[in-house]
C-alpha cells in the first residue's frame, strides 16, 4: 500500500474563550458515566488549564445551569450532572418499580457506621443493643455504600466497616465532614441538676 | 422514686407560637399533658413490632413518660420494660433475647440504687448506677436521629438521578472503525496484484454480484466465519470478478451480513459472518 494514510484526526485544538472551554466541559460532564475528577477534566484540556481555572469554570458552569431541570454537583469522586430532586415523581412514572427505601435497622447500621467507622459488627450491637442481622450489611454492601476495609486484631479478627466512596457520591457529600452534624441529645448530667435546683416559677 | 420531672408554669408565653406549650420540663415547652408510664396490654401487641430493640423500647418509655434520660426512674422504668418483655417472650422468644439481657441490667441498676454507695477509693463522687445505661441511651438516640437525618438527605435513584446522556451508551461498545480509506487501499492492492496476473480471456462471463454473495458468504462459512479481507480475492480470476467480487462484498456489509474489521491502520482487514453460524 503506497498511498500515504492521513494522519489520525488531529487533536482536537485547545479553546480559547472560556465559553467554549465551557461547552467542552459541559458535553464531557453530561456524556460520562462516573464522577470526573479535576484531574480527569484536566486530561480533556491536555493538561493546559491550572485546576483553580478549572474550578472557576465549573463553577460558572454550575450557575449556568440554574433553574434547569439538571444541575452541576460536586460530590466525593469529583463533578457530575445529576436531575433536580423536584422531577423525580414524573422520572418515577416511566420506572414504576418502588426506589429503595430502606428499614431503620438498616438506616441506623448505615449511621452507625457513617459516623463511627471503622466499626465492626459487634460495636454496631453494641450501640444498638440488638444482634445485627447479616442481611441487614449485605443490603449495605450491594448498594456500594459501605465495604470491609479491614480486621481489627482481636479474637475472631472482626472485619472493619467502613463508607465507601459511593456512598458519599450518592448523597451528594463531597467527603464525610459534610455528613449532618450529630444531634446533642441532652445537658450533661451536672446540667439537670443545676435545672432541679431552679425553683419552680408560677 | 418517682416522676420527677420539674415543671414550671409557662410564665413567659411567647407569642410566635401557635400552640402554646402548656408548661416547660426541662426547659422544653410541653404541648400535651404528661401521659404516665402505663401503656394498655393491647396496644402493646401492635407496637412489638416497631422496636429496633431494648435500647429503642426504653427510649420510648423514657420520652412517653416525659422524664429526662438523665434522671431515669428506675423503678416504674424497670416494671414497664418488664411488662413488655413478657409480652414478648410469650409472641417472639427470639425476639426477646436481647431484650431479656436489657432486662437483667436494668434489674441490676435498680438493686443496686438501693444500696448505700460505696465511697470511691480517690475519693470521687461514686458513679451514678445509671450511668453506664444512660451513656448507652444517649449514643444510641445520637445514632437513631442520623439514622433519620442520612435518611433526609437527598439520595441517589431516590431522590434524583444521575445523569447520562445517550452518546455514551453508543459509546460503550466501539468496534473499530473502517474507512472508505482503508477499503480503497485494500482494493487497490489487489488490483495491482491482478495486473501481474493478466489473463487475455475471449470468452464472455456472466457475473452476477448475488452469486458473489453467496460465494463469499459460503467462503466465508467454511473458513469458519472469519477470513482475511485479501484471502478472499484471487488476483488471477481477472479483473472483471474481482470487481464484482468486491461488490458484493460491499453489498453484504451493507446488508449487515458480514462486518469488516481493523485493528488499526495498514493492520489486515477481517471479515466476518454477522450472524455468528461459522463458529461451528
Amino acid at each position: 500500500m503506497d498511498t500515504a494514510i492521513p494522519d489520525q484526526p488531529a487533536s482536537a485544538e485547545l479553546p480559547a474563550q472560556p465559553a467554549e472551554r465551557k461547552r467542552v466541559l459541559e458535553a464531557v460532564l453530561l456524556s460520562a458515566r462516573e464522577p470526573l475528577s479535576l484531574l480527569e477534566l484536566r486530561r480533556v484540556f491536555n493538561d493546559e488549564i491550572a485546576s483553580d481555572v478549572l474550578r472557576v469554570l465549573l463553577d460558572e458552569l454550575r450557575a449556568e445551569w440554574n433553574g434547569r431541570s439538571l444541575e452541576l454537583l460536586p460530590v466525593a469522586s469529583g463533578w457530575r450532572f445529576r436531575t433536580r430532586a423536584e422531577f423525580m415523581p414524573y422520572l418515577e412514572r416511566l420506572h414504576p418499580e418502588k426506589p429503595p427505601r430502606y428499614s431503620r435497622a438498616v438506616l441506623e447500621t448505615l449511621a452507625i457506621i457513617a459516623y463511627r467507622q471503622p466499626v465492626t459488627r459487634g460495636d454496631i450491637e453494641d450501640i444498638r443493643g440488638v444482634s445485627v442481622a447479616t442481611q441487614v450489611i449485605r443490603v449495605l454492601e450491594e448498594r456500594g455504600w459501605v465495604d470491609v476495609v479491614g480486621h481489627r486484631d482481636t479474637p475472631g479478627r472482626p472485619a472493619l466497616l467502613a463508607t465507601t466512596r459511593k456512598f458519599l457520591d450518592d448523597l451528594g457529600l463531597r467527603s464525610l465532614a459534610e455528613l449532618p452534624e450529630l444531634e446533642q441529645i441532652n445537658p450533661t448530667l451536672d446540667l439537670a441538676d443545676a435545672q432541679q435546683q431552679t425553683p419552680a416559677a408560677g | 422514686m418517682s416522676v420527677c420531672a420539674i415543671v414550671e408554669a409557662d410564665a413567659a408565653a411567647p407569642g410566635d407560637d401557635p400552640v402554646s406549650p402548656l408548661a416547660r420540663v426541662y426547659g422544653e415547652p410541653l404541648a400535651h399533658l404528661p401521659h404516665d408510664l402505663y401503656i394498655p396490654p393491647d396496644a402493646m401487641a401492635v407496637m412489638l413490632d416497631a422496636f429496633e430493640g431494648p435500647l429503642d423500647l426504653l427510649l420510648y418509655l423514657i420520652r412517653r413518660a416525659n422524664v429526662n434520660v438523665l434522671d431515669i426512674p428506675m423503678a416504674p422504668l424497670t416494671e414497664q420494660y418488664l411488662t413488655y418483655v413478657e409480652a414478648m417472650r410469650s409472641q417472639n422468644l427470639e425476639l426477646a433475647a436481647d431484650y431479656l439481657v436489657m432486662a437483667a441490667m436494668l434489674i441490676e441498676i435498680k438493686s443496686r440504687m438501693l444500696l448505700p454507695r460505696p465511697k470511691a477509693p480517690a475519693g470521687d463522687e461514686a458513679e451514678d448506677p445509671r450511668a453506664e445505661l444512660v451513656r448507652r441511651l444517649i449514643e444510641y438516640e445520637q445514632m437513631k436521629r442520623a439514622a433519620y437525618g442520612l435518611n433526609e438527605l437527598p439520595q441517589a435513584e431516590r431522590d434524583f438521578d444521575w445523569v447520562e446522556v445517550w452518546v455514551e451508551k453508543a459509546l460503550l461498545r466501539r468496534l473499530p472503525e473502517v474507512s472508505a480509506q482503508d477499503l480503497q487501499n485494500a482494493w487497490r492492492g489487489i488490483l495491482r496484484q491482478a495486473k501481474l496476473h493478466t489473463r487475455h480471456l475471449v470468452q464472455r462471463e456472466e457475473l452476477s454480484v448475488r452469486e458473489h454473495m453467496g460465494i463469499i458468504l459460503r467462503r466465508l462459512r467454511a473458513a469458519g466465519g472469519f477470513v482475511e479481507f485479501v484471502d478472499l480475492f484471487d488476483p488471477r480470476l481477472g479483473a472483471p470478478v474481482l470487481v464484482v467480487h468486491f461488490l458484493a462484498l460491499l453489498e453484504l456489509a451493507r446488508e449487515h451480513l458480514l462486518e469488516m474489521t481493523q485493528v488499526e491502520a495498514f493492520a489486515p482487514i477481517y471479515l466476518r459472518l454477522a450472524d455468528g453460524h461459522g463458529d461451528s
